[in-house]
């Protein structure tokens, strides 16, 4: 089992450095010279500043060099300095984390529990009109663009109903405490976690369905009925439970659509996370910090990667630890 | 291929796909040369509410532009990037995924961290920072979606090499002498379409998001009309106006939705074998 960890850290260790690498390129391919866009977003350009900043950075030396100098900074937690914020990238970065963190996984838990849910229905009454309903509800959740679905959760429960805020991470200038401040987050978050979950709540519903489908024709199943077992029992303990190992593998190829989706999801609802920060950096075309977002997203996708894998594990009593 | 389509038209969800692309593609390629009006004149007083002029049947946005012909001009930039960049995800993950399923050994090593490096980082983001640092335009959108989208063409035409190299009729060719360029272009990859075909569908449908997703967050081309641009402009005005953002957000779902139709059927009729594990 540490073996295993520790393996798969030192994996996900050399990615990492690899997307750092990939990340000081992508700086370099930036229109314009590094020094002269940065001291752009300062406000000012003469040439002296300019100078400056080239030193600083270490623009002046061998591009080896300067690469040393960047997986240095990064290895310290030092993603540069965003000028046009006036604080450094990492400080901007680990504010916003923990809204990101609270909405992703907020949506990861409802899409995965109500996609489990939906599929072992569909499945368990495969044929039936409720079948056909459960997987047309999915294929039309799947072909949603998640920014548009936003808007219209926007259209119907904020401007039609006004049942839920539109934006934001709380009500501002209500300074809540305690109890209602939570509950006020939580009305703030029940829309872009919705938003954000619906579009993989469809995947895991599908797969789900098909999953089951294919256990429930295997030789063991058949030993389970045998045996006399009722059906609930079978259908949790020996489908549901086989069934849902190629949902945990789909999980962790997710991660990093989720990431991709909390950007948008972040955008329309005004949600102060990472998501909201990158698309800040684009619209002031700050590469310092869009590639600092860049960064903490493939960490936050490694790691969850890790776990799946960790889960995948658990579930699955036949694979060992050893790798 | 009579057998195919046979098949092809059994599937309920293949004809309908069927339709709804045919559709798209006739709208695409027809609709700007029968309605004529730019996408980006102002026709009317904006915010004009739809089904009250037949001319501008959809109504006007916030400038007075008409939302009908936004729509039928983004047809095009959606279809057009959608299938090109599936193309070159294609031209980049099909010879690595053959290369790496027929050499094996240390080539495959290679090839697969390679590609399991880009699968690995999260698409979207890495997609966003390609467009931003190569300037909007169709071109570098374009390169960016093939990016992000060839590594599971790649994985998958390895699978299947993987599996038909050793073939007998493989085997055979290898025996007289072909070189393996021609082995795996004349012997190899013809058997290993049909799942990539599949996986192409659902691609251009993946890409259809992509663009729309990118286009909405501003980053999409500043010269070209696209619906998830006509969503974004419309975003802030949801309030006075929903028809501007409600519309191209129903045509992309129904293009959309009609390419993972196709996809299901294609998987229906092209491997039957498959076609009860769902994706």
């Amino acid at each position: 089992m540490l073996s295993f960890v520790a393996q798969r850290v030192v994996k996900g260790v050399i990615v990492l450095l690899a997307i750092v690498v990939l990340n000081f390129f992508l700086i370099r391919l930036a229109p314009g010279d590094p020094a002269v866009v940065m001291a752009g977003e300062a406000g000012a350009s003469d040439q002296v500043f300019v100078q400056q900043l080239r030193e600083k950075f270490g623009l002046d030396k061998p591009l080896p060099e300067q690469l040393f100098i960047y997986v240095k900074g990064i290895a310290t937690l030092d993603l540069g300095f965003s000028f046009r914020q006036q604080a450094p990238v990492s400080k901007l970065i680990l504010e916003r984390l923990p809204a990101t963190l609270l909405l992703t996984l907020t949506a990861f838990a409802i899409s995965l529990a109500l996609g489990v849910l939906f599929g072992t229905f569909a499945a368990r009454f495969a044929g039936t009109f409720l079948d056909t309903a459960i997987t047309i509800f999915a294929l039309i959740f799947y072909a949603m663009p998640i920014f548009w679905v936003a808007l219209m959760g926007i259209l119907l429960f904020s401007v039609t109903v006004d049942w839920l805020p539109s934006f934001g991470y709380e009500t501002v200038g209500a300074n809540l405490t305690g109890l209602a401040h939570v509950v006020d987050v939580a009305k703030h978050l029940i829309m872009p976690a919705m938003t954000l979950g619906l579009f993989f709540m469809a995947t895991y519903t599908r797969m789900t369905r098909a999953s089951m489908l294919e256990v429930k024709r295997l030789d063991f199943v058949k030993t389970a009925r045998a045996k006399g077992l009722s059906d609930g029992v079978i259908q949790r303990r020996h489908v549901l439970r086989n069934a849902l190992l190629p949902v945990v593998t789909l999980a962790g190829v997710h991660a990093g659509t989720l990431i991709g989706g909390a950007v948008i999801t972040e955008t329309v609802f005004a949600w102060p996370g990472i998501g909201r920060l990158m698309y800040d950096a684009l619209l002031q075309r700050d590469y310092n910090l869009l590639l600092g977002v860049f960064v903490t997203c493939s960490v936050m996708v490694l790691i969850f990667n890790l776990i799946t894998d960790l889960v995948y594990r658990l579930v699955d009593p036949r694979i060992e630890f050893a790798a | 291929m009579k057998q195919f389509w046979k098949s092809m038209l059994r599937s309920p969800s293949g004809v309908i796909g069927l339709v709804i692309l045919l559709l798209a593609i006739g709208i695409a390629v027809f609709g700007p040369l029968l309605f004529p009006n730019s996408p980006w004149r102002m026709v009317q007083r904006p915010f004009l509410p739809p089904f009250t002029l037949s001319t501008v049947p959809l109504g006007t946005d916030a400038l007075g532009r008409d939302v009908f012909a936004g729509m039928i001009f983004g047809a095009r930039v959606s279809l057009l990037v959608g299938l090109v960049s599936t193309l070159v995800a294609l031209v980049v993950g099909v010879p690595i995924g053959a290369m790496a399923g027929y050499f094996g050994g240390k080539v495959d090593d290679a090839l697969m961290r390679f590609t399991e490096f880009f699968q690995t980082i999260p698409s979207f983001a890495l997609a966003i920072v390609l467009v931003a640092i190569l300037q909007p335009s169709i071109y570098s959108i374009v390169a960016s979606i093939a990016v992000v989208s060839w590594p599971p063409v790649a994985r998958l035409v390895r699978g299947e090499v993987l599996s038909l190299r050793t073939r007998e009729y493989v085997q055979a060719a290898v025996v007289t002498g072909q070189s393996n360029t021609w082995i795996i272009l004349r012997e190899i990859l013809p058997n290993a379409l049909s799942p990539v075909i599949v996986l192409a569908s659902l691609m251009v449908a993946t890409a259809i998001l992509l663009e729309s997703s990118l286009s909405f967050l501003g980053l999409g081309d500043p010269n070209l009309i696209s619906w998830g641009y006509m969503v974004g402009a419309g975003r802030t005005v949801i309030r006075q106006a929903w028809w501007i953002t409600v519309f191209p957000g129903v045509a992309i779902l129904i293009s959309v939705l009609g390419l993972n139709l196709i996809g299901e059927g294609l998987n229906d009729a092209l491997n039957p074998r498959l076609s009860r594990e769902g994706r």
